[in-house]
């Protein structure tokens, strides 16, 4: 009766092979790397990056211990740290500012195990050392800044319509209209509500004072939220990338929050620095009777500078500054209306329409230039040709390749000029030994508690105890295999919740042994007891392990960081247990007693 | 054969029931009591603010320390060893301010003046709403894993049984929160899903104990309920004992090699896990049968088939 047909065997055999070799990774540690990503995210890195950096890195006669090209960066180990940081300065003073060069750890395991998809899990920032920052996006400066668009656009509107207002104020992010006539404001609230659907008019009549206020709907509400927050995520990953972050993290969380997460950073101070600066932008004459020749030479024309457009050709922008990105109050990707081409739409505030009528009708036919300064260097992120004056305030850019490239230079504009102001709300900084000591902690906990729980088990159980134990191992081996798979994220609370689920699975074998024990005293034969066993304890323990996953899924749901990281090992544990405690024991006790038809004795 | 318990006559714990009932209400009007009179000592988690863990590399002299951040302005700050003489944990309240974050630059470089080589081991900065947030979410979800609990067990046994089982649990966890504030000691982020994952754990002992009485109701003809629940405890009692002492030995293990990040951790489940086993066996029994639980909860006698159908 305590046989198991061959192919639950091999089943079994099947699985602990996989637990295995998926948990193999996380015990060869990691090696010291360097990782060269170029700044753009939509650059790709080719072979002949990689030839010069192993040029470079052969000219200082530096090491590597491989290198490897993925799609989007290449990384180089190292045998020590020492090298991996002299490698760094090499490499970051020879590729020069288009890539970023940051140090990396990559796991140690050999390659045979990496092509089978056996992976180390990631460790948290708990147990590696960095910065967890929460910034919370001010969505009522966002709301405000909108309502001030609309105070300059309400203006343009009813003046190029010639209808008589009083004062245009603005309260919080709504905007409301005088009128000294009631005629007047009506013909105001059709002209405004055919030109600007995104709002809602209420009307109030007092004596000589008619009004009209305007508000976002709501929806359109959403959308500037929404959009606020998405140019600040694009902004941060541009200066994430400045920081050298190897494997950053920049994740929105819920609808007005961002999550930025930066492993190996140790310099806080930096990092707060860069992310909270915001960029400039600035508008400049191009200087078109430049020599291209000479401007790649590097040889400006006097009273120019040279700057790179996003493709890398240099062009030449005269020293004045036409407008700041302070008169920009927004930009849309959108369509022309005429040809149907792909078009930026900017939109500028009062001073600085009057002062672009005056640029655009002087220079007809000319090219102008919107920089983005960022960290003192300058990038044109666009240079139209002015084919006419451009009064009102609301300039159209076409030219654009795409759709793609016309919301991507939107979204640069943007960034640059009206990011709506963050500020951090939770931080969390580990230094890197307090990682490593951590990484030791867990560890630690976990080894020495399993030993005397294996001790324990031995001397009281004997061989249903030894039987025990290694179920409790290859538990502990299956919860690894596991996170490891899902490429989860290791934190010091998840290696408490895989100590805590190593204690707790053992009751699910503590339930089986005593339920064996009690039918051997009951007088029942050993094969029969064992049978009964295992047979009576599987819904006690099926009972008190759904008990405990409903307190593992509740603390997944409404947990945050550390406890969702607890809460996933906890779950996982649950499930791997209960496979691991009744049909991995069961095997052993069968192969061992199953085949003895007159078993007199069994020992527990 | 070793055995702990070798119990050959069942042991009468349902006779004990006034001094246990009266043992589990003093110590749970204790917990109450030092809850309402000292409150928990809430972490940054819950609270906000920030909370510094620096290392100096010769033993801290806490006072010029005290002095150096006194003259950076920062208001109520606390400065206290933990661990050994150069470790050093400051303590700030939360700041009404936008620029709350900074105030880890400013510490850190006012101690810098002071030992140019401190070295900063870990930050924790929540601003006030975050923290409330976080409280908020943690109380939910207290709640929630204690009626989903309460729901299996009365989906899986019958009314009885789940509020016995809860209420045995809530002993539990106030008795936990009770010891927390009355030794005063930090109750964080880590300190509530330890707390979260006992109130699942221990429901474990008290499902053990529920499905012996069931299985005994039904094999045990002519007992008298108070005989059958001490019989099922008494069977359990020694699994009980071995599965919370191997939860224990990693608990402990935890608590010795853990350092500090788990010490407040592996003593919640520490408290958690001795008054688990307390209350199982001696909380949730006695309520079961105060709530009556009779033979025919279980057996449905066939001739009353249509009258059970209300």
């Amino acid at each position: 009766m305590n046989r198991f047909p061959l192919w639950k065997y091999v089943l079994i055999g099947f699985t602990l092979v996989a637990a295995f070799l998926y948990a193999l990774p996380n015990f060869f540690g990691q090696v010291p790397a360097v990782q060269v990503s170029p700044v753009r995210t939509t650059e790709k890195v080719d072979t002949a990056l990689l030839a010069q950096m192993e040029s470079l890195l052969k000219a200082s006669s530096l090491a590597t211990s491989g290198m490897e090209l993925t799609e989007n960066s290449i990384k180089a180990r190292f045998a020590s740290t020492d090298l991996q940081i002299k490698a760094k300065d090499v490499l970051e003073n020879g590729l020069g500012e288009r890539y970023t060069v940051a140090l990396n750890l990559l796991p140690a395991s050999p390659a045979w195990l990496s092509t089978i998809g056996a992976l180390p899990m990631n460790l948290g920032l708990d147990l590696r050392g960095g910065v967890h920052f929460l910034l919370e996006v001010d969505m009522k400066t966002a709301l405000e800044k909108a309502a001030i668009r609309y105070q300059n656009d309400f203006r343009t509107e009813l003046r190029s319509d010639k209808i008589r207002y009083g004062r245009i104020s603005r309260e919080g992010d709504a905007v409301t209209v005088h009128f000294s006539t009631r005629d007047q404001r009506d013909a105001a609230v059709n002209k405004l509500g055919t030109a600007f659907t995104d709002l809602v008019y209420t009307t109030e009549d007092q004596a000589e004072a008619f009004t009209l206020t305007a508000r976002l709907k709501p929806e359109a509400e959403k959308q500037v939220q929404e959009f606020a927050l998405q140019q600040n995520i694009t902004t941060l990953r541009n200066r994430v990338n400045e920081l050298g972050v190897a494997e950053p993290v920049i994740q929105q969380q819920g609808a007005n929050r961002v999550v930025v997460q930066l492993p190996g950073v140790q310099d806080t101070a930096k990092a707060k620095d860069i992310l909270g600066r915001t960029a400039t932008l600035e508008i400049r004459m191009v200087d078109e009777l430049a020599d291209p020749l000479a401007l790649a030479q590097g040889q400006a024309p006097f009273g120019t500078e040279i700057v790179p457009t996003r493709e890398g050709a240099p062009i030449a922008v005269k020293k004045d500054v036409v407008l700041t990105g302070d008169s920009i109050t927004n930009a849309t990707p959108g369509f022309d209306n005429t040809s149907g081409q792909a078009a930026v739409h900017i939109n500028l505030d009062g001073k600085g329409a009057r002062i672009f009528k005056d640029v655009t009708r002087e220079n007809v036919n000319k090219r102008m230039a919107i920089l983005l300064i960022e960290k003192g260097r300058a990038e044109a992120i666009t240079s139209p040709v002015i084919r006419e004056e451009i009064g009102g305030g609301r300039v159209q850019i076409t030219g654009m390749e795409s759709a793609q490239e016309a919301s991507d230079v939107a979204l640069l504009l943007r960034a640059g000029a009206l990011a709506a102001p963050m500020q951090i709300v939770e931080e969390r900084t580990v230094g890197p030994s307090m990682g490593a000591e951590n990484i030791e902690k867990g560890f630690h906990s976990n080894l020495w508690g399993f030993l005397a729980v294996t001790l324990f088990m031995v001397i009281y159980y004997r061989v249903f105890g030894l039987f025990s134990s290694v179920a409790l191992a290859i538990n502990g081996f299956f919860l690894i295999a596991l996170l490891s798979m899902m490429q989860a994220t290791l934190t010091l609370p998840g290696m408490a919740a895989i100590a805590l689920t190593l204690g707790m699975a053992i009751d699910a074998n503590v339930l089986i042994n005593e339920r064996i024990r009690e039918e051997i005293r009951a007088g029942a034969t050993p094969q029969a007891a064992i049978h009964a066993g295992y047979d009576r304890a599987w819904g006690t323990i099926l009972d008190s392990n759904l008990t405990t996953l409903i307190a593992g899924i509740a603390l997944f749901w409404l947990g945050s960081g550390p406890v969702r990281g607890f809460a996933v090992v906890l779950c996982l544990g649950i499930l791997t247990s209960m496979f691991s405690a009744v049909t991995v024991s069961r095997a052993m006790v069968n192969l061992t007693y199953g085949r003895q038809a007159r078993l007199t004795n069994v020992s527990i | 054969m070793l055995e702990f318990f070798p119990f050959k006559k069942t042991i009468p714990f349902m006779s004990w029931g006034k001094v246990t009932t009266a043992i589990s209400l003093l110590t749970f009007i204790f917990a109450v009591w030092s809850l309402w009179h000292q409150g928990l000592n809430l972490g940054v988690d819950f609270t906000g603010g920030t909370l510094m863990e620096v290392r100096t590399s010769q033993p801290a002299d806490l006072h010029t320390i005290r002095t150096a951040l006194e003259k950076t302005g920062l208001p109520e700050v606390s400065v206290q060893n933990f661990g050994t003489s150069h470790d050093v944990l400051i303590r700030l309240p939360v700041k009404q301010d936008a620029n709350a974050a900074e105030t880890s630059n400013i510490v850190m470089s006012a101690l810098q003046t002071v030992d140019p080589t401190v070295e900063l081991k870990r930050v924790d900065f929540v601003g006030p709403q975050v923290g409330k947030e976080l409280y908020d979410s943690g109380a939910l979800a207290l709640l929630v894993v204690s009626f989903g609990i309460m729901a299996y067990l009365a989906l899986r046994f019958e009314w009885r049984f789940a509020v016995a089982g809860m209420l045995a649990n809530m002993h539990d966890i106030i008795i936990i929160l009770g010891v927390f504030a009355f030794f005063q000691w930090e109750f964080t982020l880590t300190v509530l899903a330890g707390v979260l994952a006992v109130l699942g754990y221990s429901v474990n002992e008290s499902v053990v104990v529920f499905d012996r009485i069931r299985e005994n109701i039904r094999k045990m003809r002519g007992a008298t309920i108070p005989h059958i629940i001490d019989d099922a405890i008494t069977r359990t009692m020694s699994r009980t004992i071995i599965t919370h002492g191997a939860t224990q030995i990693m608990v402990l293990s935890m608590l010795l090699f853990g350092g500090e990040a788990l010490h407040n951790f592996a003593l919640a489940l520490t408290i958690g896990i001795m008054f688990g086993i307390y209350s199982s066996v001696l909380v949730a029994s006695p309520l079961l049968l105060m709530f009556g639980v009779k033979r025919e909860h279980f057996i449905k006698p066939v001739e009353k088939k249509e009258e059970a159908v209300v």
